[in-house]
Order: C-alpha cells, then sequence, then structure tokens
C-alpha cells in the first residue's frame, strides 16, 4: 500500500446517521472477488433505489457523513467498495471501532470533526460537491470554502502518511515473538488445544 | 519501509503489580509481546477461528508468498454461507464454500466442514468445543466475536487485513481500549432473558455508546446468568459499539468447560489460573453505568438500529421518516398490534441449546399463525434438541426445523426474508437489507420470537410463559 499526504478533489455529504457496512455493501457481493472492483457495490441497494442519490451524480473522492459511520459487521469489504468508489477520506463525528482499523490498513482516512462542523458542512454541501482539500500532515482540510482542524489518531496518520504495512513490520519483531509464545505456553500450558 | 518507532517497552507481567487492575488490564498484560512508543501493543493471539469470509485474509497471505504461523493455533468452520436446508447449492456459495475446504487443507488448519458433526457458527462452536477458554486471546474476522468474552475472554473482531496479519504471525497490533463496566442489579423477572438485558442497554446508551470501551459486565443478574446468556450479552456488545465485552469466569463457567473436546485435561491448575483473571476490587473503570435488572421488559427493536429498542408494552415513537416508511410503520402505534409475516430464531446471539429451551416453552402444544424457520447454532445443538424433543415442538407448531449456520441473520446461504415482509428474529441486526432487501427486521428474544410466531404479530411473551416456566 502507497502512502499519501494531500488530497485534492471534491467533496459530497451523504447526510445519513449510522451507515453501517451491511448498507455500504449488502452481504451478496460479498463472495466475489475483489480483482473485479467493488466500487459498483457501494451503498448498492441505497443508490438503486434513488438514480438521483448523491453517488449517483458525483465520484467524489471525499465523503462527509453523520455519527457512527461504519458501524455493524468487520467486513473489509466495506472499505474495499469505498476504495475501489475512489473514495479517499470520509469525514464523520464517529466511526464504527472495527472499520477505522480496516480503513487506515486500506489507505482510507477516517476523519473526526465535530458534530457541529459537521453539521454546517452538510448544510453548506446540500446535494451537490465541491472543492476538497486534505492535508494528512498538518490534520487541516479545507472542504466547501471552509478550513477545519481534524482529528485523527496520531499511529494512524503516520500509517496513512508512510503507507505502513503491518506485516512488514511486525517482521523485525519475530525473535520477541518467538521467545513471548515460549513462555506464555510454558507458564500456561492450558492454553494450547488439547489434542489427543 | 523502516519501522516507525523501534523502542520497546518493558512490558510488566502478571505478579509484579501493586495497582488494582480491571480484568482487561489482566487480559492484556497477558498477551502483550511488546509495545511501542506510539502506544499500540502487539498481542499474542491464543486463538485465530476462520470461515468462509476469511478468503480475502487467506488470498493476501498467497499474495506474499506466506505461511500460516501456527496451524494448530487456528481452527476454520463453514458458517456463514452454510446450506440450512435441503437442495441444490447456489454456486457462489458452492464456491465459498470450496474456498474455505482448500484453503484449510493447504494450509494443514482443523477445519468443522458441513459434515463435521462439530460444525456449526464459529460463536457457538468455539464455545462448545473448549476451543474458548477464559484468559485466551480470541480473534475472528467476524464482528461478534466478542461472544468468546463472556467466559473471561479477550474477544475481538477483525477485518481481513488483521486476518491475513494473524495467519502470519500470530499476534496482532492493538491500542488498549478504554474500560467501561456494565452493571446489572437485581433479578430478571420470568420470560425476560439476557437478549433484553442487552436491547435495553443499547437503546439507553446508544449503538455508539460503548465505542472505543471494552465492556465487562457485572452485577446479581450478570452471575445469575447461564453460560449461554452471558454469550448472547457479549455478543451483542459491538451492537453498542463495544469491540469486546467480557464477564469475569467463575464456577459457572469453569462447569461449562469442562470435558469439552479441546479444553485442558489438567482442569485443576487451570483453574487456579482463570479464578485469578476478575477485576480487582479495587479496580477503576473510565466509565461505569448501573441498570436495574427487574426494570427491564421483554424488548423489541421497531428501528433499523439496534438501538432502537422499546419494552413490548411501548408504542412506535417518533422517528425519521425514512426509517418509520422502510420498517411499513406509523408513528404511536402500540408495538403489540405490529403483524409479523414470519419468525426466524436461531444466530450466533440465540442460536443455542437454552435459546431453543425457551422458544420450545412458549410454542409447546401451539401452532403458529405465521411461518417460521429454526436453525440451530450448530450440529451438537441440533442432535441435543431432536433429543429433548424440542426439535418436534417446533414442527408441530408448524416451523421449518433446519440445519446449522448462520442462516437468516445475514442471508447469504439464500435464507432471506423478501422485501416488505417483516420478521420477528432471535439475530443481532436490524440493518436495512440485512435479511433481504427491503426485509423489516424486528430483533427480540428467541421467547419473544415464539411469541411472535403464536400470535401473528409482536406479543409479550409473559402471560404464554404462565406456568411453563
Amino acid at each position: 500500500m502507497s502512502g499519501w499526504s494531500q488530497i485534492k478533489g471534491r467533496a459530497v455529504a451523504l447526510d445519513a446517521r449510522n451507515v453501517d457496512t451491511d448498507q455500504l455493501i449488502p452481504a451478496r457481493f460479498m463472495s466475489q472477488p475483489r480483482d473485479q472492483g467493488y466500487g459498483g457495490f457501494l451503498l448498492h441497494d441505497v443508490r438503486s433505489d434513488d438514480a438521483g442519490h448523491v453517488l449517483n451524480r458525483y465520484a467524489p473522492q471525499v465523503l462527509i457523513t453523520r455519527e457512527n459511520f461504519g458501524s455493524g459487521s468487520s467486513r473489509e469489504a466495506a472499505v474495499y467498495a469505498l476504495v475501489d468508489f475512489g473514495i479517499k477520506a470520509v469525514f464523520a463525528p464517529s466511526f464504527g471501532d472495527i472499520f477505522s482499523s480496516n480503513a487506515v490498513n486500506n489507505g482510507l482516512l477516517p476523519a473526526r470533526l465535530t458534530e457541529a462542523e459537521i453539521d454546517a458542512l452538510i448544510d453548506t454541501l446540500g446535494g451537490d460537491d465541491a472543492a476538497a482539500f486534505v492535508d494528512l500532515e498538518k490534520g487541516e482540510a479545507e472542504i466547501a470554502g471552509t478550513k477545519l482542524r481534524f482529528s485523527i489518531d496520531p499511529v494512524w496518520q503516520q500509517k496513512l502518511i508512510n503507507g505502513w504495512d503491518d506485516i512488514d513490520m511486525t517482521a523485525q519483531y519475530a525473535a520477541q515473538i518467538t521467545e513471548f509464545r515460549g513462555k506464555r505456553l510454558a507458564a500456561h500450558p492450558w492454553a494450547m488445544p488439547t489434542t489427543d | 519501509m523502516s519501522a516507525p518507532l523501534t523502542t520497546v517497552h518493558d512490558v510488566p507481567r502478571i505478579g509484579l503489580h501493586d495497582v488494582p487492575r480491571t480484568m482487561l488490564d489482566k487480559l492484556w498484560d497477558a498477551h502483550e509481546v511488546l509495545r511501542r512508543d506510539d502506544g499500540t501493543s502487539l498481542l499474542w493471539v491464543d486463538r485465530h477461528l476462520v470461515h468462509e469470509g476469511s478468503h480475502h485474509g487467506f488470498a493476501k497471505l498467497q499474495a506474499r508468498g506466506m505461511q500460516v504461523a501456527e496451524p494448530s493455533l487456528t481452527f476454520g468452520v463453514v458458517d456463514h454461507y452454510a446450506p440450512t436446508r435441503a437442495g441444490e447449492m447456489a454456486r457462489d456459495v458452492r464456491h465459498m464454500i470450496d474456498t474455505l475446504v482448500r484453503n484449510a487443507a493447504a494450509t494443514g488448519i482443523r477445519l468443522f466442514d458441513l459434515r463435521d458433526p462439530g460444525q456449526g457458527i464459529v460463536h457457538v462452536i468455539g464455545p462448545e468445543q473448549g476451543l474458548t477458554l477464559p484468559g485466551l486471546l480470541i480473534n475472528c474476522g467476524d464482528s461478534h466475536t466478542s461472544t468468546h468474552g463472556a467466559f473471561g475472554a479477550l474477544a475481538f473482531g477483525v477485518g481481513a487485513t488483521e486476518v491475513a496479519h494473524i495467519l502470519a504471525t500470530q499476534t496482532v497490533w492493538q491500542k488498549r481500549p478504554k474500560t467501561m463496566r456494565i452493571v446489572f442489579d437485581g433479578a430478571l423477572s420470568p420470560g425476560v432473558t439476557a437478549k433484553d438485558m442487552a436491547l435495553h442497554w443499547i437503546s439507553r446508551l446508544g449503538t455508539g455508546g460503548a465505542q472505543g470501551f471494552a465492556v465487562e459486565y457485572a452485577g446479581p443478574a450478570v452471575d445469575a446468568l447461564s453460560m449461554e446468556g452471558r454469550m448472547t450479552l457479549c455478543n451483542l456488545s459491538i451492537e453498542g459499539g463495544a469491540r469486546l465485552g467480557m464477564v469475569a469466569p467463575d464456577e459457572v463457567t469453569f462447569a461449562y468447560v469442562k470435558g469439552r473436546p479441546f479444553a485442558p485435561r489438567d482442569f485443576a491448575v487451570a483453574c487456579a489460573d482463570w479464578r485469578a483473571l476478575g477485576s480487582d476490587a479495587e479496580a477503576v473503570f473510565d466509565r461505569e453505568v448501573t441498570f436495574n435488572a427487574a426494570q427491564i421488559a421483554p424488548t423489541v427493536t421497531w428501528g433499523t438500529s439496534p438501538e432502537e429498542a422499546l419494552p413490548i408494552t411501548g408504542v412506535v415513537p417518533e422517528a425519521a421518516q425514512s426509517t418509520l416508511e422502510y420498517m411499513g410503520l406509523d408513528a404511536g402505534m402500540p408495538l403489540e398490534t405490529v403483524k409479523v409475516d414470519q419468525v426466524f430464531i436461531g444466530s450466533c446471539t440465540n442460536g443455542r441449546i437454552e435459546d431453543l429451551r425457551m422458544a420450545a416453552a412458549v410454542l409447546r402444544g401451539r401452532k403458529a399463525r405465521v411461518p417460521g424457520l429454526v436453525s440451530p447454532g450448530s450440529a451438537i445443538v441440533k442432535k441435543q434438541a431432536e433429543d429433548e424433543g424440542l426439535a418436534q415442538v417446533f414442527v408441530d407448531a408448524g416451523l421449518e426445523w433446519a440445519d446449522a449456520g448462520c442462516s437468516m441473520c445475514v442471508g447469504m446461504n439464500g435464507d432471506l426474508v423478501e422485501a416488505g415482509k417483516r420478521c420477528a428474529s432471535s439475530t443481532n441486526r436490524n440493518f436495512k437489507g440485512r435479511q433481504g432487501r427491503g426485509a423489516r427486521t424486528h430483533l427480540m428474544s428467541p421467547a419473544m420470537v415464539a411469541a411472535a410466531a403464536v400470535e401473528g404479530r409482536l406479543a409479550d411473551v409473559r402471560p404464554l410463559l404462565e406456568g411453563r416456566l
């Protein structure tokens, strides 16, 4: 995964609370291989019931939405659908915990703004798109002419900027893991599944 | 590429602590291989459970040419796409199952496939097989992994990238969550269950109420729950935003675990360790919330989020028009007048033997007014329910008795609710489209689902249980 530090693009508002991962990608699409792209599955049922849906009219890089975005199922496919659609950053007051980790593991920024800031942005954007600029290093954004400072866990910020991959990062600790394993299983033999 | 911060903190071990610790602290410390300067911990994973949906994780591993680090700590099961009824398997269902079978065979993982007598939903069979134990760290690519916390385990759901990482290293990177204790004082009334406790707290605190927290459930009403009840309570933690839910292990826990196929043979030694896991009396939680169990009524959801739940005696509240429209309800309608088209009993939330016994207690000698499906949580639960005569009760009532799997909770195997149809369901999510496109889901306990089946509408189970408990 390659890192990034800035986005220049367009933003739209998705005016909804609790957009869960079942809505982001309905379960029936999850047996599809990734290489064909998941972008078409993003909010599939919501979009096909509403021809005028904002994501049927625009192809934004930045999504502004309400609290508890990405709650529910741990399906990383919800992030694949957003990323393959072209979304690089989602701004909301809060996110599902597992969704946030999955997002960062795929280069997607889950950035937090206050509810008041989100209210104002959704009001400004309405059903249209607007210019968006995100500076990940500075933790700043300018969306529809409004300058904002957003919150992001500093660990995730570094991970996104550098495109760090956890498996590569963990490789350097292989010796410590082996040592830990030995000690744990020696001290607590019950932690090993019994096999007859 | 270089790692961010290479200094590693000395990680204190159990026995060196003066400060009172919560159960989360104890479990975390016992699994922390190292902690980076930025506060992120590398945790040892004792059990990694995989299912058909883990195919992205295996693909990532294969793309890097890596092996599964600890096949003997990794267990697979067919559940999400498992067919529960006779007939031709759809091509994509067959493909998903075959992919897991192939991945398991290639990596040397013990797989509970469709023919295995131990097959079932991952969060039912882990405990049933004795793979789930107090004191373990358990991961699975499924958000309801918090179920296993009922044993005093550190158990949480992960995404596909994390699945690949665990397969490759048997470890997971995590930041320690904040701690929250949810206390249930008093005792539950007859006909009120762990499901009602969960829906109750989620309706009060909201679906984001426990975001960023690990929840420990405590208090007399939690102590009084069976392991099945504790699993239901912990299972639904994620619906309140918490990635982890847990209950301190006690004699109820040990009695459940003892003698299970993969449980430790030197049981006394294990129990001695497990007895030390509970939070210290003086331990401080970041947040503490108390509910009175005696005041909890049988609870049902009316909307499209688990927080949209009320006592069955309530009325549909004023709400977003889009929600009421989707659900086909009007504000002000008494919940007990809402007619249902079908029912479903099963899932990792409420597909265990105790759940089936409660539902059967309501249905015995009665007829369901609407069709419904009962899918036991595992092949072992199925066998037990048949031996106890519960299956016959469901069949006599007019419900369909099926095989074990995730079934109509998520619909991946084709067990779906049709658009516009209303289903009383013992599952965990009433999200739009969860049980099928346009499906209207009402979450409730298995006993309440049985009551809905008997009445053909949302109904209070308490009168139907009189003289039967």
